[in-house]
């Protein structure tokens, strides 16, 4: 393995609206394990905010600890990143968001870091329907302490160490949808063509977006006794549907026979096309999104795709009414109220 | 028998039930000595407990300015059944006891060696109110103006308060002042000259103010131009949200649209409130959080990120009696070892003692440009007595000239114009401090990847050891430039090539001062130093050298600070004589007075240390 990137492009690639070639959206060399979902995930999230021309500075990356929280360095290298603490994410997450509302905020996340450590700090960013796009980088273990299970790892699923486990598995997207998140989504890192669309949805919703994506886990976790490996995986996945993403600007191209697509409008009127397979119920109820992910599961499978789609307008900074101006731009003159109020201020206190 | 005869410089106690609006009634007389031009300091002592516990209200006054808290009860007004047993018996010889007769008082009590002013507070409410929350109400206000006749107060004075705290609710002035009359006659009518305390008109406070330090402090972050506050509820660091809050709404909001300039996150619990303060601090924002000891443990792990990968954060700790739960609503100084070294591995954080609201005020100023400048964690170091006490000081004042330290920050126009690679943690300018920047600042330039694991100069990350050792070296430096920036010890020398010293800060300092002048009385001579700030600088260095016996003042078991000097001085513990009180109640003079000269002059007595011990 080569540990310098080369950063040559063919000189006719592919631009975007921007100018921007996709190498401007990519990052340092993985230094993850040869075949690691994760990386798969990373480079979904390179072409997802490509295509949607989002200038790469105007993102931040914040991660918690462990395979996951690392992939950040592996995309949108000029974007600022912060790994920062164990299961923390969510919450420096928030103090960002609440610094500059006018970022793109993206979260990545394990399982561990999430389910297990981050479980409170998870749980209350969802509640707060913080603008941000949340996701999961989801193996069922702890790859960089060598493979222990997880807590979505399912009951009788065994890694590579052949122990099944006896504990019941949190379902993330039913914990998201539980909570109040206005985008509830789950995917593979091996279905690129459904995970692109899933993310640009992602970017382009207004408030708290979810995304599980099941992310095997090439060296501790994808043995054939594993609900998290590939073999598994594949053998198992039931989708909602076929999905596109279509901006705003863009004419619809792809026409799917009346019935069976479905438009959904996303706030600033680009929309996703879900095309139904037999799984057709409401989106935008969060009743039947929750049964699904049920049904599919005593089914035995997998359902990936977009689960959930509610828009709630409120988010944090419309809940706590705060001003259109990013706070971090406001000068001293707008912030203090200088010595002049002090006066009657004293005059109180006497 | 000898009655207690004092004017303007004794102690009353108010016994009371929490819950019972007894803390407005209490305030209103502890104001009105104030306006009569009287120092006059105010010690809510209360339960961890929303109604129906015993709450004490001591109210010292001093003509001479004495602030810190006085041992012993001059005057006791005892309205709780629960504990009248408890205050009947610590009121000093001489004393008077005031309480509601409209019950007897329990046959047992039999001192003779006290007055007994007996009221019947519940009697007067039922013959003038027949509301219920009335009667409760005004029977605190009945006992504050029977007491101001008792002390020969000027009566205009409750009622010019009474008017400006209902100036907005003009119907209630009336009742209010009646009840203090009610009060006020019957005292007159049947306790003519019974007692020798009194409170006389002066003109010694000046243009000062009385305010919480939590009050301060939570202005202070306004005036620093903090725009996110991330926290939790815990007392008694509460109140320091709710003003920053108060204000906010006051000054922060846009009039044109009636949003808010500021962004106040109620968290999860603590680790999401230090993690927001970092994240928005990260993004260039103006953070901060307000905790206690159990918060500052739960932000351990973060507040070690946040020195290892340089980020501002502003923490002010409002000390409480630990360990673990400890007394929640009693006061200490002993969260400093814990604040000075917080996190695993090798960490040092900047402090700052405030000893009065108006400091508090200005170290929040100086100490988010101070977190700014530095990029790391700063914390003001207050405690329970200090935040939620009102304490006579000097007025708030803003300088405006003051223009906000932003520290080194790199914005677009300065990397633009950069041509030399820029590195994250590089060290240009030889002060341990590099230039950071803002997520967003430019498309090219700038952009780095912040982490908690080891990095080189350019944010990369390395477990080269050498690299690591390097950059944790710089970190050093870093806090050796923090010494020539954090406010100085204030210092007083009383004589020259004097060997004995006194060591105080924060809280105990109003107590310290005291002592100095009660030992001078006595023929010791102490020079005096206030430390303000940790890391110490070079004057408190020479403190230390040039005095052969420093007592250090505390209100803490381990003796924090004296461990924290030897530490970085390293200094021969023993030349450290530690002063202790741990009980919970802000220390006294007469306390540290008697442990000093104790230990001077051995032969005289015990030290009361090991009664407080046991």
């Amino acid at each position: 393995m080569s540990y310098i990137k080369s950063t040559f492009r063919h000189p006719s690639a592919k631009v975007n609206s921007l100018g921007f070639a996709k190498t401007a959206y990519e990052g340092a060399l993985s230094t993850l394990c040869a075949g690691c979902g994760h990386d798969s995930i990373s480079a979904a999230i390179i072409q997802s905010f490509f295509e949607m021309n989002i200038e790469p500075h105007k993102i931040a990356k914040i991660s918690g600890i462990g395979c996951s929280s690392k992939t950040p360095t592996y995309f949108l290298g000029k974007a600022h990143g912060f790994n920062s603490v164990h299961g923390r994410m969510p919450s420096v997450s928030t103090g960002a968001n609440m610094a500059n509302k006018d970022l793109q905020y993206i979260g990545i996340s394990g399982d561990g870091d999430t389910a297990s450590i981050g479980m409170g700090q998870f749980a209350h960013v969802v509640r707060r329907n913080l603008n941000m796009i949340y996701i999961v980088m989801n193996n069922g273990c702890y790859g960089l302490t060598k493979g222990q299970d997880s807590a979505t790892a399912d009951i009788g699923s065994a890694g590579k160490k052949g122990v099944e486990n006896q504990f019941a598995a949190i379902d993330l997207c039913q914990l998201a949808l539980q909570l109040g998140a206005g985008y509830v989504a789950r995917s593979f890192s091996g279905d690129k063509k459904q995970l692109i669309p899933l993310i640009k949805g992602a970017i382009e919703h207004k408030g708290f977006a979810f995304i599980d994506v099941i992310s095997p886990c090439v060296t501790f976790n994808n043995v054939p006794t594993s609900t998290k490996g590939y073999e598994y995986v594949r053998d198992h996945l039931d989708a909602t549907g076929t999905i596109d993403f279509v901006p705003e600007r863009q004419e619809l191209k792809i026409i799917h026979p009346e019935g069976t697509s479905k438009e959904v409008k996303l706030h600033d009127g680009s929309k996703l096309i879900l095309k139904k397979n037999t799984h057709d119920y409401d989106l935008s109820s969060k009743r039947e999104a929750m049964g699904i992910i049920e049904t599919v599961r005593e089914q035995k499978k997998i359902l990936t795709g977009l689960i959930y789609l509610h828009e709630d307008p409120q988010d944090t900074h419309k809940k706590i009414n705060s001003v259109d101006k990013p706070l971090n731009s406001l000068s001293q003159g707008e912030v203090c109220p200088g010595n002049a109020v002090l006066d009657a201020l004293n005059e109180g206190f006497r | 028998m000898n009655k207690i005869k004092a004017i303007n410089d004794f102690v009353i106690l108010f016994a009371n039930i929490n819950g019972s609006g007894s803390a407005s009634a209490n305030n209103l007389f502890a104001k009105a000595v104030f306006r009569l031009g009287i120092p006059v300091s105010a010690k809510n002592i209360f339960p961890s407990n929303i109604q129906g516990l015993p709450t004490w209200f001591e109210v010292r006054v001093s003509e001479k300015g004495y602030l810190g808290r006085r041992e012993g009860y001059d005057f006791v007004v005892a309205t709780n059944g629960q504990t009248i047993v408890k205050d009947y018996n610590e009121l000093a010889t001489g004393g008077y006891f005031f309480y509601d007769s409209s019950r007897r008082l329990p046959d047992h009590l039999q001192r003779d060696d006290i007055t007994i002013i007996g009221i019947p507070l519940t009697n007067i409410c039922n013959e003038n109110y027949t509301d219920p929350r009335l009667r409760q109400i005004f029977k605190n206000i009945i006992y504050v103006g029977a007491l101001a006749y008792l002390f020969e107060m000027d009566f205009s004075v409750f009622e010019d308060s009474i008017k400006s705290q209902f100036a907005k609710k003009a119907k209630l002035i009336e009742p209010n002042i009646n009840a203090l009359r009610l009060g006020y006659d019957y005292a007159q009518k049947y306790f003519t000259d019974a007692c020798a305390l009194n409170i006389h008109r002066r003109d010694l406070n000046g243009d000062k103010i009385m305010i919480e330090g939590n009050t301060a402090t939570g202005l202070g972050a306004v005036f620093a131009g903090v725009t996110v506050a991330g926290w939790y509820p815990i007392t008694p660091s509460t109140s320091v949200i709710e003003s920053f809050e108060k204000y906010c709404r006051q000054y922060r909001v846009d009039e044109a649209t009636g949003k808010n300039k500021f962004a106040i996150v109620q968290a999860e619990d603590e680790l999401a409130a230090i993690g927001i303060v970092i994240g928005a601090a990260w993004n260039g924002a103006r953070s901060f959080t307000a905790t206690s000891g159990p918060g500052v443990s739960l932000m351990g792990e973060f507040l070690g990120l946040a020195y290892f990968a340089e980020i501002p954060v502003f923490l002010v700790d409002i000390q409480r009696s630990g360990p673990s739960t400890g007394m929640p609503t009693r006061t200490q100084q002993s969260d400093v070892l814990a604040a000075a070294y917080a996190s695993h591995g090798d960490t040092k954080h900047v402090l700052l003692f405030p000893a009065t609201p108006k400091e508090c005020f200005d170290m929040t100023v100086i100490g988010m440009d101070l977190a700014e400048r530095l990029q790391t964690p700063v914390m003001l170091m207050s405690d329970l007595d200090l935040g939620m006490n009102t304490h006579l000081c000097e007025k708030i004042e803003f300088d405006d000239h003051h223009i906000y330290d932003r520290g080194k920050v790199l914005d677009y126009e300065a990397l633009e114009a950069k041509q030399e690679r820029w590195g994250r943690y590089l060290d240009v300018d030889d002060d341990g401090i590099p230039y950071r920047t803002i997520p967003g600042a430019h498309p090219e330039k700038g952009a780095f990847f912040t982490r908690g694991s080891s990095h080189d100069e350019y944010a990369a990350y390395t477990e080269d050891g050498k690299i690591y050792a390097k950059g944790m070296q710089r970190l050093l430096k870093k806090f050796d430039t923090a010494k020539t920036l954090v406010p100085e010890a204030e210092i007083h020398k009383v004589k020259d090539n004097n060997k004995l010293g006194i060591i105080y800060y924060g809280t105990s300092t109003y107590a310290g001062h005291e002592a100095d002048d009660l030992l001078q009385e006595q023929g010791i001579h102490l020079d005096e130093m206030r430390i303000k700030a940790f890391p110490f600088g070079k004057e408190v260095e020479e403190f230390m050298q040039s005095h052969e016996t420093i007592f250090v003042i505390e209100q803490n078991r381990d003796a924090q600070m004296k461990t924290l000097l030897v530490n970085e001085f390293q200094l021969d513990p023993k030349d450290l004589i530690p002063v202790l009180n741990i009980d919970g109640m802000p220390i006294t003079a007469q306390y540290i007075a008697d442990e000093i000269n104790n230990h001077i002059n051995p032969s005289q007595g015990k030290s009361k240390k090991f009664e407080v011990i046991s």
